[in-house]
């Protein structure tokens, strides 16, 4: 078993923010669509967009670039919505995040996998699940549930934590009995 | 057959609640007979039905608690704490069966639990046994089964033969009186007999020589009927009768034929009828022609036969009209898809505004009309009476007493309040929270009570009622209150809060809502581990709902739960605001005005607003939500009531009514409180809902409103 986990041959679809070519596990991805008119939430942070309709469903949509640190995704003829099937705090969650572009679905066998380097990356590497390597390119496999991750998206609860010590992070789901 | 058993577990839930309901009332009221009779009804059809079903275990235990029972009813054991404490644990016990995996073999454990109980309730039986011949009179022995069976509320049909003396009269009674009386107690069918009149000459106006046969179908018991004839029973021949005993489950068949009544009342012997039913002519005429009976005889067969078909006619247009049985998820897609119609309305109508045809307009309003009627029964059908929960509620208080030795009435209090049957669900971990909470270290103990001067037994009461398009339950404990000392100080230790912040009582008592806070010293078996009233107050905001406290030490605490009628569709008032449209519950809007820029600016700086000389509080969205661009030269203000009081909400341009599908906007939004959800506008686009409240309250905090 190799480092990242990653065992058998899997495709992926690939997508671009800013030069970068990421990758996603396709059995996440719903469905890509082109950019729609997007709801803002007000008081969510930057990289939270807001929601789009997806076949009567109401869709969150997250800025990856804002996520990892560039700029905001211009709206441009390339740019699409990926929407992705992931767990979020144990339920079932459906995200759609933006992309500068999507540009195919490629297999990749494990042996071209490489763990996230320990330094030296201008991306976070708990984001990245491992280093894809296809046609003298690298493309970044990211770990998608991590990056939705209840830490990463309650920007703003952490903010009232200041005030509020001691908070219980949702464990404590189910009445005492 | 799995089917059949499916409705055989729906129906043996039902009337193991009924069970338990009536259990939890005999305990207070130990003497009514028609309880008791009820909970032998409920265990025998149990029973019954299982034994068909082909769960045998349920039958032979309910066949014991059925034995016992039988006892009860004639009170040769009384009813105590103890048998209802065996009976409630039984019950438990039946569910349980009830829920298991039939496939599976009972294990050992289960099996001898279930002994035990069967072994107990015998014991009572044969310790109550010595007391029988005191208890029990002669003459209660001999009332008939029939009588304590069916002293209950479904209609019992009599067939009464009355045969009065000859000398009634001279004896100084009407018949026709007696007559009337029955026909007071129901439904009556009479025919009078009159081959017995003789000819004129042997006439004697003195003498009665009618007979009656009267079919009378009545909710009162035999006694009642019996009583009626009470001053001739002695002279006259009177035999009464209960027939169509299977009114109700056998209702498909016809009722008896001519020839089968005429036989029970023995006006003929079946050798007659068999001879007769040979020759295929209508029964009755035949049996008229050959002289067997008499003409009057066959005519009040008939009319028995009449009134039981009208009987049953009406139990039938009763029964099969007031309910069926739908299972849940149908209602719920419904509900979905009345939801898709909605959405689909909304872009019929843009696009018949769009084209500006008159006819497709036309077309547009009727089937807006139709979708919210449509909208609304939908909706009507899946509310439930909040009564619907009050026997778990009864139960749990029951339960609590008894293990912490207090001695709690549970009042109840607007049960006929209607909720959305999802809400209602959701809001029962909640509820029995807050309940055990009263009861736990809400309540003191009976001597503490009565020593500080309140009733011994405490009282929690359960009170819905609704408020326009909100539900507000209210559980108020007379308990000792809130400690307002004991949060303040916990919510300073745990640096929520400075030492030498000033807070009102209200504001102290919000933080037993916030999570890991409990004041309570020791940690007992049922409250006090400081998850609880965080997880209650989470719950009712997933619900879209809101929590209040309202506490008065030494007097007692008041949990009050706002909570929205229904989670699928509202009326909605479509609001704009720069490109953004939004959705107000149209539930809290009062009305709209339009406000210039100079007096939207004056209203900006200082928060208040002018609305027909009074003053308003005035919040503008477009700062609340940071969109600074492009001011209109114009602002709506939809005056709304938050808590109690209005609220002028500035945006720019009110669209007019909406019918709101409403949509989660998922978990990853929930720290934003102004927003509780989203609808999809006609035009594809999502429109955020307000929780006005919220915004009002953030407001408030923000600094940019002082209430």
């Amino acid at each position: 078993m190799s480092e990242t986990g990653i065992t058998e041959i899997r495709q992926y679809l690939t997508f671009r923010l800013d030069e970068e070519i990421f990758a996603l596990d396709v059995s996440r991805v719903r469905e890509v669509l082109d950019l729609s008119t997007i709801t803002k939430v007000p008081g969510a942070p930057n990289f939270m967009r807001g929601v789009i309709n997806v076949r009567g469903a109401v869709v969150p949509v997250i800025d990856l670039r804002v996520k990892f640190g560039l700029s905001m995704t211009a709206n441009t003829m390339d740019t699409r919505i990926v929407v992705m099937e992931l767990t979020f705090e144990g339920e079932k969650t459906v995200i759609s995040a933006l992309a500068d572009s999507v540009d195919e679905v490629i297999d990749l066998d494990p042996g071209s996998i490489e763990p996230p380097p320990k330094i030296g990356t201008r991306w976070r590497t708990e984001f990245i699940k491992g280093i894809g390597k296809q046609q003298n390119r690298f493309v970044i496999l990211l770990d998608i549930d991590r990056v939705f991750s209840t830490d990463e998206l309650s920007l703003m609860e952490n903010v009232d934590a200041q005030a509020v010590p001691e908070i219980n992070t949702g464990q404590n789901v189910s009445l005492e009995t | 057959m799995d089917q059949h058993k499916e409705v055989y577990r729906e129906e043996a839930e039902e009337l193991l609640l009924e069970l338990e309901n009536s259990l939890l009332e005999l305990e207070a009221d130990p003497d009514n007979n028609q309880l008791i009779d009820r909970i032998f009804r409920a265990l025998h059809t149990i029973k019954g039905s299982g034994a068909m079903f082909g769960f045998d275990d349920i039958a032979n235990f309910s066949h014991e608690l059925e034995n016992t029972y039988d006892h009860v009813r004639n009170s040769r054991i009384p009813v105590t704490k103890n048998l209802i404490d065996m009976s409630l644990a039984a019950k438990d016990e039946l569910r349980i069966m009830l829920s298991a995996d039939e496939t599976k073999k009972q294990n050992k454990e289960d099996e001898l639990r279930l002994k035990e109980i069967v072994e107990s309730f015998k014991k009572l039986a044969q310790d109550e046994k010595l007391e029988e011949t005191f208890i029990v009179s002669p003459d209660r022995e001999s009332v008939s089964a029939l009588q304590i069976n069916h002293e209950s509320d479904e209609p019992v049909t009599y067939r009464i033969r009355f045969q009065p003396d000859e000398n009634i009269f001279i004896q100084g009674t009407r018949p026709e009186l007696l007559l009337n009386e029955l026909n007071r107690l129901g439904e009556c069918s009479l025919t009078g007999l009159t081959r017995d009149i003789p000819m004129l000459g042997e006439f004697n106006p003195c003498f009665c020589y009618i007979i009656w046969d009267i079919v009378l179908t009545t909710r009162r018991n035999i006694d009642a009927v019996r009583d009626v004839f009470i001053f001739v029973e002695d002279t006259a021949l009177i035999s009464i009768d209960i027939i169509d005993m299977d009114i109700v489950e056998d209702s498909d068949h016809d009722y008896k034929r001519i020839g089968e009544i005429l036989l029970e009342k023995k006006d003929i012997t079946s050798q007659a009828l068999h001879s007769t039913l040979k020759e295929q002519k209508r029964i009755g005429q035949i049996l008229v022609d050959s002289s067997i009976v008499e003409n009057e005889n066959v005519e009040s067969a008939l009319k028995e036969q009449k009134h039981v078909k009208r009987i049953r006619d009406k139990h039938h247009m009763t029964t099969g009209g007031s309910s069926i049985r739908v299972a849940a998820e149908k209602l719920d897609s419904l509900v979905d898809l009345v939801g898709e119609l909605v959405t689909l309305q909304a872009r019929l109508n843009r696009k018949a505004a769009q084209l500006n045809d008159t006819e497709l307009l036309s077309i547009a309003e009727t089937a807006e009309y139709l979708t919210g009627e449509l909208r609304e029964s939908t909706m009507s059908i899946r509310m439930l009476p909040f009564s619907t929960t009050f026997t778990k509620f009864k139960r749990l208080v029951r339960d609590l007493c008894t293990d912490l030795g207090k001695t709690v009435v549970l009042e109840t209090e607007g049960g006929e309040t209607e909720l959305d049957k999802n809400i209602l669900e959701q809001l029962n971990d909640p509820l029995v929270h807050i309940i055990r909470n009263a009861i736990d270290h809400g309540m003191e103990s009976g001597d503490l009570r009565t020593s500080i001067g309140k009733p011994q037994h405490g009282t929690v009461s359960l009170k819905a009622e609704h408020s326009g398009a909100h539900v507000i339950i209210r559980v108020i404990d007379d308990g000792p209150g809130l400690d307002t000392n004991a949060i303040f100080l916990k919510a300073v230790q745990k640096k929520m809060i400075a030492p030498d912040a000033e807070l009102s009582e209200k504001e102290i008592h919000a933080f037993i809502l916030t999570p890991g806070f409990s004041t309570a010293g020791q940690v007992s078996g049922v409250s006090g581990r400081g998850v609880g009233m965080d997880v209650v107050k989470r719950r009712i905001d997933e619900l879209r709902g809101s929590t209040e406290i309202v506490s008065h030490k030494g007097q007692g605490t008041v949990i009050i739960l706002k909570l929205p009628l229904t989670l699928a569709i509202i009326d909605g008032l479509l609001v704009k605001i720069e490109d953004q449209h939004f959705i107000l519950p149209l539930s809290v809007v009062e009305e709209c005005l339009e406000l210039e820029r100079k007096d939207v600016d004056l209203a900006r700086d200082r928060n208040i607003m002018d609305f027909r000389g009074e003053i308003l509080t005035y919040v503008s969205l477009r700062l609340t939500f940071d969109i600074n661009e492009n001011l209109p030269d114009f602002e709506k203000v939809v005056i709304v009531e938050s808590n109690g009081e209005k609220i002028g909400l500035g945006v720019d341009q009110v669209i007019g009514k909406h019918q709101t599908v409403i949509k989660n906007l998922g978990k990853i939004y929930r720290d934003i409180k102004e927003v509780s959800g989203a609808t999809i506008l006609g035009d594809g686009t999502v429109a955020l809902i307000l929780d006005v409240n919220q915004i009002v309250l953030s407001a408030q905090v923000s600094g940019r409103v002082d209430l």
